[in-house]
């Protein structure tokens, strides 16, 4: 469903991001990038975005090639990113210009009661705390009813407790829509509570490292020892020794 | 109200003025003033200070008094209110426009703000002479003084609250592929209006300066008139009394702008949302 080939990002300062990235991600699949800082998972994610584009290669959904932001396409960042000045009523709703009143309001109610915030559409975002913000985000992605999610770190920035909550409460969302997801993450346990496939990469320049089938039955639980085994093999792929720090944005 | 005395009264008794202080509100902002005026009324009464040259209080404000009574200060008062608003209104329109093409777009700002910066050094007196030679020595050069004093602090204000717009907010507008007009309408603007207003409160306090420049210059009538006045005819109390008027709706006109900016920027989580 989702294609990209041959994909290959260098900065105007010649540093090179990306190169000769392949990945096929499945319908419904849930997919993790997992690598250390730097290694080019967030360029990748901002590519399919359609907010940045490659120097070279192509990134296809259903054979439709993406270069600029498409409307299948839901995106949740690192930081919730809502508008300060909209309630989170409105903030949810930012997507939806285009369609009748009616229309936004129930998607709206519905986005809300998925992540749990129903009770709080009146509040501005200087009142959210962390997770409730990043709830109201992934409720912001959600009304325009996505095939794709994409997710930079979108969890990274929080407790771990309400990291944990978030989780359970995105897999929820998974069991009743569905969505392709594509998850950005450097937390080892998270890729594997959350995801069908984990794509290890390595940086300098970014490359998929190699690719892991998750052959976990869900409902997975953090305390399960399979899931300890699993943890290991993820992280000795990791080769945790060789942490080079780069810069993203150049 | 009462509580607040009792409790002022406790904090005083137990020496604690920091509480006291806290406890008076919005209230606090008279003292100094208040103290201040005393302070001169009485080394006025007690002959400290030369009448001729720093009348009292007390003095100044029969002398407005005066004034209201003959009827002429509110003429005074309102043409000076008048070149203020018309001049705000100009240079306002003129500096949204321009801030706004600049700072939305990188080709238009390095075209015109190297110019306009130039322009913006040019001391205010410097224009007098131009534009009464352009305009003549009646309303149209004074609003003009006004207009290009408003126009510079709120032309520079919105210009660096849009290129300091959050790149993290417009990428999101960019995800939900918002067009250039909705960009512009649905997060830029709102974004940039904390800055805007800055900008608003700036260019009316340079309104007012431009005012008194504007009618130092050939006016007969108006609030600056009255402060030339008042020395050419000896008579200090005018003036200081011209200076009090300036004060007063100074303030008045620049509260409004407060106002409207509590209001319309309740959301902001800043520093000062907690005093």
């Amino acid at each position: 469903m989702l294609l990209i080939e041959g994909l290959h990002k260098r900065f105007k300062n010649g540093f090179v991001g990306l190169e000769s990235l392949n990945l096929t991600v499945n319908r419904s699949e849930i997919v993790s990038l997992i690598g250390t800082s730097g290694c080019g998972k967030s360029t990748l994610l901002r590519i399919v975005a359609g907010l940045d584009l490659p120097t070279y290669g192509e990134v296809q959904i259903d054979d439709i090639p993406i270069n600029k932001p498409h409307p299948e396409i839901g995106v949740i960042f690192q930081e919730p990113r809502l508008m300060p000045w909209l309630t989170v009523w409105e903030n949810v709703q930012f997507g939806l210009h285009h369609l009748p009143k009616d229309e936004r309001r129930a998607r709206a109610s519905d986005a809300l009661v998925k992540v749990g915030l129903q009770d709080f559409a009146r509040l501005l975002p200087r009142q959210l705390s962390g997770g409730m913000a990043q709830r109201v985000a992934i409720a912001r992605a959600l009304v325009t009813n996505p095939s794709i999610l994409l997710l930079d770190e979108p969890f990274s920035a929080l407790d771990s407790f309400t990291r944990m909550q978030l989780q359970d409460r995105l897999l929820e969302i998974w069991e009743s829509d569905r969505q392709t997801m594509i998850l950005v993450t450097h937390d080892v346990e998270e890729a594997l509570i959350l995801s069908d496939r984990a794509i290890v990469m390595r940086g300098n320049p970014g490359r998929i490292h190699l690719e892991l089938d998750i052959d976990l039955p869900r409902p997975r639980r953090r305390t399960d020892r399979d899931l300890q085994y699993w943890k290991e093999k993820l992280l000795s792929t990791l080769d945790l020794s060789n942490t080079q720090t780069v810069p993203l944005e150049v | 109200m009462e509580q607040r005395l009792a409790i002022a009264i406790s904090s005083a008794q137990t020496g604690n003025i920091w509480q006291l202080l806290s406890r008076l509100g919005r209230a606090k902002g008279l003292l100094l003033p208040v103290f201040l005026l005393i302070l001169w009324e009485s080394l006025s009464r007690f002959g400290f200070v030369p009448p001729n040259l720093l009348p009292a209080p007390s003095n100044i404000v029969i002398t407005v008094w005066k004034l209201g009574a003959a009827g002429e200060l509110w003429q005074h008062i309102s043409i000076t209110l008048y070149r203020v608003f018309v001049g705000f209104l100009i240079g306002t329109f003129f500096a949204t426009i321009l801030g706004g093409l600049t700072g939305y777009s990188c080709l238009i700002r390095d075209l015109l703000d190297p110019l306009l910066q130039s322009l913006r050094n040019i001391p205010s007196l410097a224009w007098v002479p131009l534009f009464i030679l352009w305009m003549g020595i009646h309303e149209p050069s004074k609003i003009a003084l006004i207009a290009v004093g408003v126009f510079f602090p709120v032309y520079l204000n919105l210009m660096s609250g849009i290129q300091n717009v959050d790149r993290k907010l417009v990428e999101v507008g960019k995800i939900y592929r918002l067009n250039d007009w909705q960009l512009i309408s649905r997060v830029f603007l709102p974004a940039t209006l904390p800055a805007y207003i800055v900008g608003l409160r700036s260019g009316l306090g340079l309104g007012w300066m431009f005012v008194v420049a504007a009618e130092l210059m050939g006016a007969s009538q108006g609030l600056g008139f009255l402060l030339i006045d008042g020395q050419a005819t000896g008579r200090p109390a005018i003036t200081l009394a011209s200076i009090l008027l300036f004060a007063i709706f100074g303030k008045m006109t620049d509260s409004i702008i407060g106002l409207a900016s509590h209001r319309l920027l309740h959301w902001q989580d800043v520093h000062a949302s907690n005093p």
